[in-house]
């Protein structure tokens, strides 16, 4: 008979099929979840907006504009030389993120402030307003470092947009930015 | 059911016994409503009944606005003023329906702290309390995503805030959190989930109820004394129990009544008083508001989750502020296990019942803070209680039941009962006692 030789080595026929069955039957039910699960993620038209261009011309040194992008904020800001010069001015060892958080440029750079600002000049900041703690809008020109402060739970970010004090882990982050043409800014 | 000895359902009628042959539905419906409940159950003993109607009402009204509301980003704010000043009697519904929740919560706090504080939770009855603790997680993330469908200000930040702390989970944290809210931010794509949510999980909480009620209908009630049942003879169950039709059904309607009186006069005259003004502004994602704060019955746990300003070893201060707070709720599930006293009812536990007390004093203190802004000395009274709030459940609870000496329980729920109420009181039945 076929399956004596089987059941010598621990197992009948009937056992494999039973195991593939249902082994069949786990994989066939885990795609048929996959699609439900999936539909949660991010739909095409959310996925077509990840790029646009804003004229940032007319802000003015020590201003700030926001604009939407992906739902939520990005800071552009046109710094001040004494904003520059108290960004320069802290030690990096004062810094409790010490990363630079720059989506343009390597990860792990130091939280310099010519590693955070866009352009040569330091003069341009820009980044995702949003706070690295639960994600609320930090305010400008306000907290102990003259540069934003979340009002949620209090985290502080200098004027290079570091987080100085507060629950917040990580600096505000950098989003891939850059300068098209004059006055015109990329981001995405 | 709960192997209390009692009568059984006999069917009368031959209409009756057709249909019991065919479905025995009378017969349960019999036994779930004649069950014996032990007769010197206190006023603390109410809040399920509460909770019942606290979930029907919450059903119904919220279909009821669904009829009206419209789940889209551009129209969820407009379609909410639209109840308020449109449709007929609108405005009642929805008060009902908002103030409903908070009704809800104060009664599943009053009952979770009623179930500490008399040993609810103890064999035989641990299931009861999962299923119990289970159901409170889903009546918060329902609550919390109801919050948002209105789209103002503080439903949108809530929700940005709430869904930012499965961010904080290590490795697949910013997939999830995107995952949750169908893009990079709560948009569109999370107020429409979100509603058909909020619309599924009172279902399922219906659900998570029958197997509540059916567990503790297994295992009987517990009551103050922690005592159980004599199981003896049909007896002394008798002495002990009286059917909950329709002695405790009429005594928790009385109280009903009483609580819907104060429930209607904040519908009427205070509908807003719980509530907070921002989330009467359209949802705005580039401001936030200068202080967001949760609805009241979220406050404890929010005021946890902002106590630990801290890393604690390898774990940063965000995710230790989640795990806080999610431990928090968790660790009540555990108490079963954690209380090591062979006495039930904290009414013999001397020691027990101050630290009790001292855990409703936490539980009000970081609802307080919860509130505040997160400042000093907001911050360092939060993180005290904190750790006040663990303390209790993985210090105090394992090691009193070593330390403490208990006083003596009375060896019969008959013998409770008639140390408080005059054996004559009318309906009930008293064994002579061993002494006479």
């Amino acid at each position: 008979m076929a399956h004596a030789s089987d059941e010598r080595d621990g197992g009948t026929r009937r056992d494999f099929l039973f195991v593939a069955t249902g082994a069949a039957g786990v994989v066939a039910g885990a795609a048929a979840v996959w699609p439900l699960v999936n539909q949660m993620n991010p739909s095409a038209d959310v996925q077509a907006l990840s790029t646009i261009r804003v004229d940032v011309s007319a802000v003015e040194p020590g201003s700030q504009i926001t604009v939407k992008f992906l739902g939520k904020p990005v800071f552009v800001r046109r710094r001040t030389e004494e904003d520059i010069a108290a960004a320069d001015a802290e030690p990096l060892d004062a810094l409790p993120d010490p990363l630079a958080r720059n989506a343009n440029i390597e990860s792990d750079a130091p939280a310099t402030d010519a590693n955070r600002a866009l352009d040569e000049t330091g003069e341009w900041l820009v980044m995702w307003g949003v706070c690295t703690h639960l994600g609320c809008v930090p305010l400008s020109d306000a907290g102990d470092y003259g540069g934003w402060f979340c009002p949620c739970h209090g985290s502080h970010y200098d004027t290079a947009g570091r987080i100085r004090r507060g629950p917040a882990p990580e600096n505000l982050p950098i989003p891939v930015a850059e300068f098209v043409e004059d006055g015109v800014l990329q981001l995405g | 059911m709960s192997g209390i000895p009692h009568d059984h359902y006999e069917p009368s009628s031959n209409a009756e016994k057709w249909l019991e042959k065919r479905l025995p539905i009378l017969g349960l419906a019999h036994a779930t409503l004649t069950i014996p409940t032990p007769k010197n159950l206190n006023w603390m003993w109410i809040w399920g009944i509460v909770l019942t109607f606290c979930l029907v009402m919450q059903i119904v009204t919220g279909i009821v606005l669904v009829m009206h509301y419209t789940p889209d980003t551009s129209l969820a704010f407009a379609s909410i003023e639209h109840i308020m000043r449109n449709v007929n009697g609108g405005w009642a519904i929805r008060y009902v329906h908002m103030n409903g929740a908070s009704l809800f919560f104060i009664a599943v706090y009053l009952h979770i702290f009623r179930g500490l504080y008399y040993g609810s939770y103890k064999p035989p009855r641990e299931i009861t309390w999962i299923i119990g603790m289970l159901i409170y997680l889903l009546m918060m993330a329902t609550a919390f995503m109801g919050y948002v469908l209105p789209w103002g200000q503080m439903s949108f930040w809530g929700a940005t805030v709430i869904t930012g702390l499965f961010g904080a989970i290590p490795v697949v944290g910013a997939d999830l959190q995107t995952w949750l809210l169908g893009g990079p931010s709560v948009e569109n794509a999370t107020l429409t989930r979100f509603f058909s949510l909020h619309y599924l999980l009172p279902f399922v909480i219906l659900g998570l109820v029958v197997l509540h009620i059916w567990a503790f209908h297994t295992t009987g009630n517990n009551n103050p004394t922690g005592v159980e049942v004599r199981r003896t003879s049909k007896a002394e169950a008798q002495a002990d129990t009286l059917p909950f039709w329709p002695y405790f059904v009429m005594k928790d309607l009385f109280a009903l009544v009483f609580i819907l009186v104060i429930f209607a006069a904040i519908v009427g005259f205070m509908p807003n008083f719980l509530g907070h003004p921002d989330n009467y502004i359209e949802a705005n994602p580039l401001v936030t508001p200068a202080h967001i704060v949760p609805e009241w019955y979220f406050l404890p746990f929010y005021a946890i989750l902002r106590a630990i300003t801290f890393d604690i070893l390898f774990i940063d201060s965000k995710l230790g502020g989640v795990l806080a707070m999610f431990g928090s709720i968790a660790v009540m599930a555990f108490v079963p296990w954690l209380d090591t006293s062979r006495v039930r009812s904290g009414r013999y536990r001397p020691q027990f019942k101050f630290w009790f007390w001292g855990l409703v004093v936490t539980f009000f203190l970081l609802m307080w803070c919860g509130g505040m802004p997160a400042e000093q000395p907001f911050v360092i009274i939060s993180q005290l209680a904190t750790l006040y709030w663990f303390g209790f459940f993985l210090v105090v609870l394992p090691v009193l039941g070593v330390i403490e000496t208990p006083t003596q329980p009375p060896a019969t729920i008959q013998e409770d009962f008639e140390a408080h109420y005059d054996p004559n009181t009318g309906g009930t039945r008293t064994l002579p006692t061993p002494a006479e």
